[in-house]
Order: C-alpha cells, then structure tokens, then sequence
C-alpha cells in the first residue's frame, strides 16, 4: 500500500485533523497546503509568531506580505527607524529584547508593510532582533493558539503513521476494521486516508444500521469490503429496494450483507440476473430461491461460469437427475460453489470406492461437502474392520452423515467401536 | 525480557518427524504446520501500547460553565500499536522439510523448525538409509507405474511364484550392492571393507544414484504383493519404476498401488505426528524427543566440521565413516535388520 503525496496532503488540511478544532487558523493552513507546499516544509521557528496576525490576512496576502507581516525583515524593504525607536535600541542591547522585538512589532504594523525611504537615509541594524526568540517567554492564550504541523511522511507504505491523526482511521480502528489487512490491498490505504468521516462514512454507517445490520458486525463488514464507503448511497438504496420487491425480509437483507458484504455494491440488473439463473437453470421455486440466497448469498456476488460447469458436472459427470439437483442444492447449497476437481474426488470415492448409489447420497447431500481425506481414512478403517456398511436395508449399518460430520473421538467409541489409539495406528498404515 | 511469545519461539527449535498422508503434497504439511504454529505463537497477548502526551480541547469540570474548552494534557495508547492497526506480531516461523515425499506417497517426513534448519542439511550429507513398504499388483502395466494412472499394458500373473519373485529380488540386491561398493569407495581387498560388510556399514560417501541396501518380499499373494525396501539417495518414482522392471522381469507387468517411508535415517514411524496432532502442543514435545538425535546429526557432519576446523580431507572421511557407523547403530535399534542380511552371498536368506 502506498499513500500518495496528494492525499497526504488532504489529510494534513486541517478539515481532517484530529484535535485541532480552530477554525480561526484553518483557512491559513489549507490555503497554505494548496498554494505553496515548499514554504510548508520550510517553516519552522515562524510559526510561533503567527498569533500576532489575523488568519483572514494570510490567506489574501502575498508570501512576501505574509512573512513580513511575521515580523521577518527583507534588507530590499528598509523599514525607518525612528527616533523612538533608535533611542530604544540602546536600551535592547542592555537586555530587553522582547521590548524590543514588540517595538518593532509596532514599528511594522503601524508603517504597514513596504514604506520607500530614501537611500541615504536606510539604516540596517544588524543587532536589533528582527523576529521573537523562540526562547521568549509568551502568555498563555499565545501558547495554545501555537500550530504545531502535523509530523506526517508524504508517503507511507503503512497506515500506521496516519491513524493518530485522521478522525476516519481511528473511528475505523474503534469500530472494529482491520486496517493491517486493509493496507496489504492496493490503493485501499489511500482510499481511506482520503475520506472524510462526517461526509463519507457517517451517512453509510447510518445507512448499515438501518437496514439492521448489528455494530459488531460492521467492523468485519468494512475489512471485507472498504468498498462500501466509497458506493454510492442511492445505487445502494436502489439494490436493497429491488430485494425488498423481491419478497426478501430485512432481516434476510441484512444477514445477507453481513454474509457476502460485496452484495451491495453489485448491479440491480446483475442480481436480477443471477436470481433468474437460479429459477430457470436450477428450477427451484421463488421460495426456495430466496432461502437458498438467504443462506449463501455469496451465490449472487461471484461469476456463474463455475456454476454452470458444476450443474454440468452433476448431470452428465455423476449422473443426478434435475429433480435430485435441486434437492442437493437446497440442503447443501455450497456444492455450486465448490472445486470441480475435489467434488469429483469426493464423489468418484464414495460412489465407486464405498459403494453408495445416488439415491443414498441425495438423502445425505453433506457427504459431498466433507473433507475427502477424513472420509477416507474413517472409511478404510471401518472396511478394516469389517463394518463398512452404509446401505440401511443392512443390520449393522453406519449413516452417512455420522460417518462424515461427527468428530474423531465420537467416531472411534460409538460408530467403529474401537480405541482411538488402533485409529491413530491404522491412520500410520495408510 | 522474553515475552509468553518469545519464549514459546525458543522451544521451536530442531527437527521432528510428521506423517504425511498419502494424497497430499509435502508442501500443504509444510504450510500446515506454518499455520499452526503461527496461530499458537500469535494468541498470546500483544506487547503494551507506547503512551503519547495529548493536548486535547476537553470540558473543563473545575469551572462553572461546562461548554468551556481548555487543552488539557493527556496521556493515551498510540492507536498505531493497536493490535487492529498493527497486525499479527509474527508473520512468519521457518519450517523447512527434509527430504520430501511425492504427493502418492505417505510416510514419515521430516521436518525442521527454526534454527534446526541447519540441521537438515546435515542429515542430508550424513546419507543415511530410509525403509520404504512397497504395494504393488502383478498384471497391469499404467504410464506412472501407479494403480491410478493410464493403463498401458495388461497381462497374465498366473505363473509368478513367490521362488521366481525372491530370486529377482536378489538379483536387484546384488546388483546394487555393486554399486554400493563402487560409491562406497573402499579398496575391495581390504580388512576395513570387509569388517563394514560384514556389519551392513557399507555407505556412499558422496553424490549418488538411487541405491537399494536391502530388499525383501513381505507378503505374496497374487496379483497383490508387499516388499520391503531400504535404500539410500532414492526417490518414490525411482522406487515405482523399480516395482514395474521387477515386473517385467518376471515376464508379467506390475504397478506400485503404496509407497510408505516408515522409517527416515533415525526418525521412525512410532513417533512421526499424524495430521490431527500438527498443533504447537504436540509439537514441542517432539522436538525435545529429537533433540539428542538431532545434536548426533549436527556432530556427525563431517563436511561442517571440515569446513569449520579445516582438517585433512582423509582424517575428516575416516572420522566420518566411522561416525556414520555409530548413526547407523543407533538406527538398527528399532527397525528390522535387514542389513545384516546385506552378507556377499545374498542365497543365505530366504
């Protein structure tokens, strides 16, 4: 991730600084960021004195009125010295220099910039300070009224060095985001380091929180898809109307978006589309359709080319009627979106290796989700004891889904009727 | 001061020995055993936040109106050590694995953790033998002498009998005891070859083809077929390639239907990690099982200890052979003595 110069630079507009609520310094700053990024970097010591001007000064005044106006003297502009003020000076080289330094102050505003004098006339005084020492003593109004820049790299590879200082990342932080996961993606860290809190990501938060999403889901939610903060809220507004139309509840909308939080930021026509496959490919009825997306709804966020290639594997590969499809995908639906290859496996092994016809995989379609290397070994060690039957019509048979979902411990006592030690010395014979 | 973290690291140091399951590539155990790790070695809690001085506009309470704003100062966490900002504090524990299996193949698989990595190339030099059980099936004949592969050729078996098959398998053993003379590279004629053959000590000292030390048939009924198989520097395919020649040998076809490593140099099966128990607290008990073993391969190295002390070449082979002859006895202790059977007449056993 790599936060460009430019949005650094938003960022650093006092809009976006965190603590640093004084309006009457703002318009300086930002007009400052924007016009002259070089005087930025090169200010150091003048910004102590910046308290003596009005911030409205700043922003209209040119840089050479500006730094005057700071009480920086240029040798072009000779500024006359009174006899006040020559009568002082005497005085300053004693000891009083802030005495000084608020006489010339004076001197400066009350002559108000660049007054021609004649040449033989100009006196430099070398010695007298011409801006205040930072070692000066100043009240306390002065004090809090100093800006202190912000310490940020124009660049980062990391958003670890803008979270302290930007409102969004640490309401992100507070809500639960996980920004180390979201700075690995690309452009996401500049992404969010260019929000602004009130505008962007308020209006979406209340948004969430209407459709009823819970606000311990939304830090999880975010760190899936930043995306949503930068989603129009009318093209969301209009996607989560169509699946209200749609007959879905709101509940479902929102399990739904906490599920797949891609979903909203998908098309209407492609939902519409993708609702469609499922009726007319697959056959199931609007109720089913709906409970089936309620339940996966990540069927409506990815493409349907893997889809179809495993309805196809189904019929003609495995050889499933439509109707026990529709069954599987009901009970299961997870072997749409599932590895052609591992489904073919797990299918070759337990049709051809076990012996299971069709009709006993459609009654136990989660043997088509389970971990093949489990079921093997569970099988081949209840083969090698002699109690590998799975048909029901048989005395001692061993259901498929104990078979497949109950743990190893459970498995050993109540369905092989063996120790878990001869399991783990079997499991090293394979 | 060592963090929980920190601490538990330092038990993650040496080699230890997991059994790969057949089906899988080495490099998924590998990442597994990363993974594992990693989640145990990041539960524990993240290090103490740094506190930064803020000067924030807060109410203050002191006064009568509460909308007044001062800067007060405050001490708060940097919300850049949050462990939501940060990430996990390990990104990465090296796991490295001795030498591997093929994804048909099952078996012990040995694998090094931290600064037992260097161990590994160790017991690569040391050249020490691995037991393999070798299941094959007379009458088929497939493109990558496996049962799952493309069938090419199908035969008869039915005149294989378990004489004929004992009698090719000694001549696959006296032909590679050839060889293991040849890469052994002693004199032939002399006291000290022959006090190592007798012992079964015979090993190449250097880079060499695939050798088998010791061969035995385990169990023969037809067309199914059991061997065993010690060898040194092979690979699974060469193994199954040498199932499908003894096929042809004996004017038949077979395939290789398993290939289990049970034993890997001085890592048996007995105390290889099955999959269930790839987890940090399993682990670490393994790796203080191996820790003496795993000091003996350190200390037998004897190309290390060339390089380090920079002895004479000669000294540094005699030591080293003599070395891998105490290694060897070590690994005699729990497995079959086959290689007592390696005697110059291989007819003897039967």
């Amino acid at each position: 991730m790599y936060v460009c110069r430019r949005c650094v630079c938003v960022l650093r507009s006092p809009a976006l600084l965190w603590g640093k609520a004084q309006p009457s310094v703002t318009p300086g700053l930002a007009g400052r960021a924007a016009g002259a990024p070089d005087l930025y970097f090169m200010s150091t010591t003048s910004y102590s004195h910046s308290s003596a001007s009005p911030a409205h000064q700043i922003f209209c005044q040119s840089f050479r009125e500006w730094w005057t106006s700071c009480g920086v003297r240029f040798f072009s502009e000779q500024q006359p010295v009174s006899q006040t003020g020559t009568r002082s000076l005497p005085q300053t080289s004693e000891g009083n220099i802030t005495a000084a330094a608020e006489e010339l102050d004076r001197h400066l505003e009350a002559s108000g910039g660049a007054v021609s004098v004649p040449v033989g006339q100009r006196i430099i005084d070398l010695d007298a300070l011409p801006y205040q020492s930072p070692f000066e003593e100043i009240s306390e109004e002065d004090a809090i009224q100093i800006i202190v820049p912000p310490n940020l790299p124009p660049a980062s590879f990391t958003l670890r060095d803008y979270v302290d200082k930007s409102e969004t990342l640490r309401n992100l932080v507070q809500l639960g985001v996980d920004l180390s996961k979201l700075e690995e993606r690309r452009n996401v860290g500049s992404m969010l380091v260019r929000l602004d809190f009130q505008a962007d990501v308020a209006p979406r938060l209340f948004f969430l929180k209407d459709l009823g999403v819970e606000d311990s889901h939304l830090g999880p939610l975010f760190t899936k898809n930043p995306f949503i903060l930068t989603e129009s809220l009318e093209n969301m507004q209009a996607r989560v109307s169509y699946l209200k139309s749609k007959k879905f509840s709101s509940e479902s909308v929102a399990a739904m978006v906490i599920k797949a939080p891609y979903l909203l930021n998908f098309s209407v026509k492609r939902l519409d589309n993708r609702l469609a496959f499922f009726q007319e490919r697959i056959g199931l009825s609007a109720h089913k359709t709906r409970d089936v997306v309620t339940r996966l709804p990540r069927l409506l966020c990815g493409s349907l080319e893997p889809i179809k290639e495993n309805l196809k594997v189904f019929e003609l590969e495995f050889g499933f009627r439509m109707t026990e499809i529709q069954h599987i995908v009901t009970r299961v639906p997870k072997v749409l979106t599932a590895s052609k290859k591992k489904l073919t496996h797990v299918f070759d092994f337990i049709h051809n290796t076990m012996g299971v016809p069709h009709s006993l995989i459609v009654k136990f379609p989660q043997v088509l989700n389970s971990n093949c290397l489990r079921m093997k070994e569970r099988h081949l060690f209840l083969e090698f004891l002699g109690r590998a039957h799975y048909d029901p019509a048989h005395p001692n048979y061993i259901s498929l889904e104990r078979l497949v979902t109950v743990p190893d411990d459970i498995f050993c006592t109540e369905v092989a009727l063996a120790s878990f030690e001869d399991f783990e010395r079997f499991q090293k014979t394979l | 001061m060592a963090t929980k973290a920190a601490r538990l690291l330092s038990k993650l140091d040496g080699l230890f020995a997991v059994y790969k399951p057949p089906g899988v590539h080495w490099k998924l155990v590998r990442d597994q055993v990363e993974t594992n790790l990693l989640t145990a070695v990041n539960a524990f809690p993240p290090p103490a936040p740094q506190y930064q001085v803020q000067f924030q506009l807060l109410s203050s309470g002191e006064t009568s109106t509460s909308s007044d704003l001062t800067l007060t100062a405050t001490k708060l966490p940097v919300l850049a050590d949050h462990p939501l900002v940060t990430g996990p504090q390990y990104h990465k524990i090296r796991v490295g694995v001795g030498h591997r299996l093929d994804a048909f193949s099952s078996g012990v698989l040995v694998l090094g953790l931290g600064k037992g990595n260097n161990a590994l190339d160790s017991l690569y030099r040391s050249h020490v033998t691995r037991d393999y059980t070798l299941e094959g099936e007379f009458g088929m004949a497939t493109n990558d002498f496996t049962h799952t592969g493309r069938v090419i050729e199908k035969s008869t078996y039915g005149h294989v009998t378990q004489e004929k098959l004992e009698r090719v398998l000694a001549m696959v053993q006296g032909a590679n005891q050839k060889a293991l003379i040849t890469y052994s590279r002693v004199d032939l004629h002399s006291q000290e070859a022959y006090e190592l053959a007798v012992k079964g000590m015979l090993r190449p000292q250097d880079k060499s083809p695939p050798i088998i030390t010791g061969l035995r048939c385990l169990s023969f009924k037809p067309p199914y077929f059991k061997l065993e198989v010690q060898c040194v520097n092979e690979t699974q395919w060469y193994l199954r390639k040498m199932l499908h020649e003894l096929g042809l040998e004996l004017r038949t076809t077979a395939v290789c239907t398993k290939v289990r490593r049970t034993r890997d140099g001085p890592f048996n099966m007995e105390d290889a990690l099955l999959h269930n128990r790839w987890t940090a607290d399993d682990i670490i008990p393994a790796v203080k099982y191996f820790r003496r073993t795993t000091r003996k391969i350190r200390k037998n190295d004897s190309y290390k200890q060339a390089v380090t002390q920079l002895d004479s070449t000669t000294e540094a082979q005699d030591q080293s052979r003599t070395n891998s002859c105490h290694l060897e006895a070590q690994e005699k202790d729990g497995s079959n003595n086959i290689s007592a059977e390696m005697s110059a007449d291989s007819k003897q056993w039967s």
